[in-house]
């Protein structure tokens, strides 16, 4: 019997032979005890209880090639990743390349996620750190093998620098060692480096995809062409949940170069998709159709009347999510008590590639194979969705892994939704060709799956002196988690973690603490944006911090201090935050600044910004901004986030909003939908603050702490609380 | 048919006269350096050069540009201009996600040819019709200096 398994292995045998390649078999810590003695060929061919992990590919030519298990959507992985290995392997920085890593969770699953492959909550580095240290650790243990063996020396004396094997004047480099190195045991263990002798880690080596990136070489889904393939542009419904009833495609049809036409029916939406050989042509074929949608299910409120189902709600009993002390009873005993609330809106993704996806299906029954060409961040649940809507297993789907021109949560759909459409769309079309399947900006826009809406209502007790003594938080909103395959793991008793998330877990001393949720069924798609429940939590928790101070008298950031005495990561970003941005030192009139900090993904962001008043509106002179990560792998990729972070964050603190009219979404284009362009971008001062613990996530903890930071700037210079997102519905405009 | 002049060949295409020049360079040419990312001129991914001139060719049909000189991210390179935009760009780490850069760099080349020395002022004007939701303004802003002073 073949199985999948040996079949797998028996790919990789062949591409050895073709390649002449060293693809070092890597063992995980719990697979160690397994392995002695055998060669990483042998791993290979043979059928093992455990999966040899593969992360490195040394080839004749020299280059060392780091199979990355995480998607590149501009986060860094394909350089902090590779970075590990280097490092281990004492490799030369201009010999690494970066490859994607297919669609394998035995080999790639990540390590935070248990048996799932994916990418997502700023854990790519932080899973991969030992991971891929110990994957070059143990291929450079083979070389040097291999070398010691060459020149019959003891091990120890060889000597590995900057992708040289040396011994004493004899010299090889990695590619000319590569054959005999295959032959080598695989090491049983492997001894990581003492951190004062990295050479890479801590630095900042180029980025690996820089320079494809510069000349239009890199390539991405919306790039990819096969022989035969059509392009499909869907007409997708008017509303959330809105079911096809007929379609007219007389006039579509009419239009020169349309193929096909076709309907199709998936868990995300309906839709009928016109097929031609170039996207215009596909794209005139759709704008032609006619279509009548029952909507009798469909989702058809406005935004204003959600929010007010949402405020009725919020003043009734909801789940708890965290409770210290008796904080109904110690406001009820506070000498003062303050109330805010504060209103939030949908949110897109919008990355810059709208969201496309290229499938192929080859032959029917056992050998049926589904072939997908997309930046993939959700290995395992897309594969698992497709094979479903397919009727193949799971391993008949294959992923091939392709840059992604941003992503910011989307491309992880719970639903699968887009790779799910383009499937359905090339199954219709009877599967006799590739079909890349191209959203408009407005059918990107318009599909969903948003940040969802919020409303928070917090109140604050303080006592005689100002202290405070009572913090009560509730938060309406829709679940993200439920009804997905995370459900059963992060939501408990009825609470969603990323609904309270930075908000359950306070971390000022307050003695009196209850958070409490209402997570009301609604239906519009929703899905993690960028930082997920810390795009509203650290709003509202930040800028209601800053109410309490103004109340009590004190100074925003000598407050957070006070409060902060136990959590030492919090407080060194934020003196080093305030510290270089010169708090407390005057300001000219009609200037001021905002203090934020907060903590998502383990990783804590303190910024500070300073704005000024000219004329009606304001300007961002300038953020200062404090992050600890743990261990910086790659000081300018870190440096990198944080600004991708503040500047999208921004966007969504100035006008960033998806509103509903009737149901329908009102917003469709950049017109209406404004990111942050560059006449807005304020100046940015990144610090990262030494640490030597592992490293944690950057991709996203950037993105919250800004907008409570510039609603705190505002708040000083104005005297006006922000209390709903985006800044512009507040009556403040932004030069 | 029609003939276009693109990074100096003529080229034939049978693409409808309608059809924006992305589509053509995309879907006809298999020019897939310049992208696709609004269709409205609101985002500026599909910059290409017309005489030299940025210009967005998503909402610029073929029939229109048959007499101009079209240049592409697929040869900027080529230029003294273009080629010191994409060692700047490498040298200051700006891309990300990457999608939007055959954009920027098109509008900072055209930039540079108009501008030798541009002021912030300048580097404004000229890029904020380009968005980049990785916002990595502050490197382009830096890139184009490097540049400029890299040509002076």
């Amino acid at each position: 019997m073949i199985t999948n398994e040996s079949r797998r292995l028996e790919g990789r045998r062949k591409f050895l032979k073709h390649s002449g390649a060293l693809l070092l078999g890597l063992h995980l810590p719990q697979t160690l005890a397994q392995g002695p003695g055998k060669t990483a060929e042998d791993h290979l061919v043979l059928h093992k209880p455990f999966a040899p992990n593969a992360f490195v590919r040394i080839a004749p030519d020299n280059t060392v090639t780091v199979i990355v298990k995480h998607l590149e959507m501009g986060q860094g992985t394909y350089t902090g990743l590779p970075t590990l290995v280097a490092e281990e392997l004492d490799a030369d920085w201009s010999q690494i390349r970066a490859e994607g890593a297919p669609a394998d969770a035995k080999l790639y699953n990540n390590l935070f996620w248990g048996a799932a492959q994916g990418t997502g909550g700023s854990t790519a580095l932080a899973n991969s750190y030992e991971q891929l240290r110990k994957a070059g650790a143990s291929a450079r243990a083979m070389l040097v093998a291999a070398a010691a063996e060459k020149w019959k020396v003891p091990a120890q004396e060889v000597v590995v620098s900057r992708g040289v094997v040396s011994h004493k004047n004899k010299k090889l480099s990695f590619g000319q060692l590569a054959a005999d190195a295959a032959k080598q045991p695989v090491p049983t263990d492997v001894q990581l480096k003492d951190p004062k002798n990295f050479t890479y880690i801590g630095k900042a080596v180029r980025r690996t995809d820089a320079h494809a990136k510069s000349n239009g070489t890199a390539r991405f889904t919306q790039d990819v062409k096969l022989p035969g393939m059509m392009t499909a542009v869907a007409l997708h419904p008017p509303r959330f949940g809105a079911k096809l009833k007929s379609f007219d495609a007389s006039k579509a049809k009419e239009i020169a170069g349309v193929r096909d036409v076709v309907q199709f029916s998936t868990p995300a939406r309906d839709g009928v998709a016109v097929l031609a050989k170039d996207y215009w042509t596909a794209k005139k074929g759709r704008d032609a159709l006619t279509a009548e949608w029952d909507e009798s299910n469909a989702f058809k409120l406005s935004s204003s009347e959600l929010m007010d189902q949402y405020k009725k709600l919020a003043a009734t009993q909801g789940v708890s999510a965290k409770k210290e002390g008796d904080a109904d009873q110690a406001l009820a005993g506070a000498a003062k008590v303050l109330e805010a609330a504060y209103e939030f809106p949908f949110l897109a993704h919008a990355s810059m590639e709208p969201m496309n996806c290229v499938v192929s299906l080859q032959a029917r029954g056992e050998n049926a194979t589904c072939e997908i060409w997309n930046g993939e961040q959700f290995q395992t649940i897309d594969q698992m969705v497709v094979a479903q809507t397919l009727g193949l297993k799971p391993e008949q789907v294959k992923l091939n892994q392709l840059y992604a021109g941003g992503s910011f949560g989307r491309r992880a759909n719970p639903a699968s939704d887009y790779l799910v459409e383009a499937a359905a769309i090339t199954k219709a079309a009877g599967g006799k060709y590739p079909v890349k399947l191209v959203w408009g900006r407005e059918d990107d826009m318009r599909a969903g799956w948003y940040r969802p809406m919020y409303y928070h209502v917090l109140k604050a007790g303080l006592d005689e002196k100002g202290d405070l003594v009572a913090w009560k938080h509730v938060i309406v909103g829709q679940s993200i988690l439920t009804g997905t395959a995370f459900e059963a793991m992060l939501v408990k008793d009825g609470v969603d973690g990323t609904s309270v998330e930075g908000a359950a877990n306070l971390p000022y001393a307050v003695a009196n603490l209850a958070v409490e949720l209402h997570s009301p069924k609604v239906g519009v798609p929703v899905q993690w944006w960028r930082s997920v429940g810390s795009t509203h939590t650290a709003f509202a928790t930040e800028c209601f911090l800053d109410e309490v101070a103004r109340e009590a008298k004190k100074d925003p950031y000598q407050l957070r201090r006070a409060l902060l005495a136990k959590h030492p990561r919090h407080l060194a970003a934020l003196d080093a935050a305030a510290k270089r941005a010169g708090w407390g030192k005057a300001l000219a009139k009609g200037r001021s600044r905002g203090i934020a900090v907060h903590e998502s993904f383990n990783t804590v962001v303190a910024q500070v910004v300073e704005i000024s008043r000219k004329g009606s509106s304001l300007k961002i002179q300038k953020v200062v901004c404090a992050v600890d990560c743990g261990v910086a792998v790659n000081s300018n990729v870190v440096a990198m986030q944080m600004e991708s972070g503040i500047g999208y964050g921004l966007s969504a603190a100035l006008t960033g909003a998806i509103t509903l009219k009737d149901g329908m979404v009102e917003q469709s284009n950049f017109h209406d939908y404004q990111p942050v362009r560059m006449n807005q971008m304020p100046r940015i001062e990144v610090l990262i603050v030494p640490s030597k613990e592992k490293p944690t996530g950057v991709g996203e903890p950037a993105t919250p702490v800004i907008a409570p930071a510039l609603a705190n700037a505002i708040l000083a210079l104005e005297g006006k609380p922000m209390r709903a997102l985006p800044l512009s519905t507040q009556g403040v405009t932004f030069a | 048919m029609a003939t276009l002049n693109i990074n100096g060949k003529r080229v034939q295409t049978d693409a409808p006269g309608d059809t924006p020049l992305l589509w053509v360079l995309r879907d006809y040419l298999d020019m897939t350096g310049t992208k696709f990312g609004c269709g409205m001129a609101l985002c500026g991914a599909c910059t290409v050069h017309l005489d030299g001139k940025p210009a967005r060719s998503c909402v610029t049909p073929i029939s229109a540009v048959a007499k101009n000189k079209i240049t592409t991210i697929e040869k900027i390179g080529e230029t003294k201009a273009g080629k010191a935009v994409q060692a700047a760009w490498t040298a200051e780490s700006v891309p990300q996600c990457g999608y939007c850069q055959s954009g920027q760099v098109m509008a900072a080349t055209a930039l540079l040819a108009s501008k030798p020395h541009p002021t912030d002022a300048d580097i404004d004007a000229a890029m904020s019709g380009n968005i980049c939701r990785c916002a990595t303004y502050n490197r382009i802003r830096a890139a184009i200096k490097r540049a400029a002073k890299e040509l002076a």
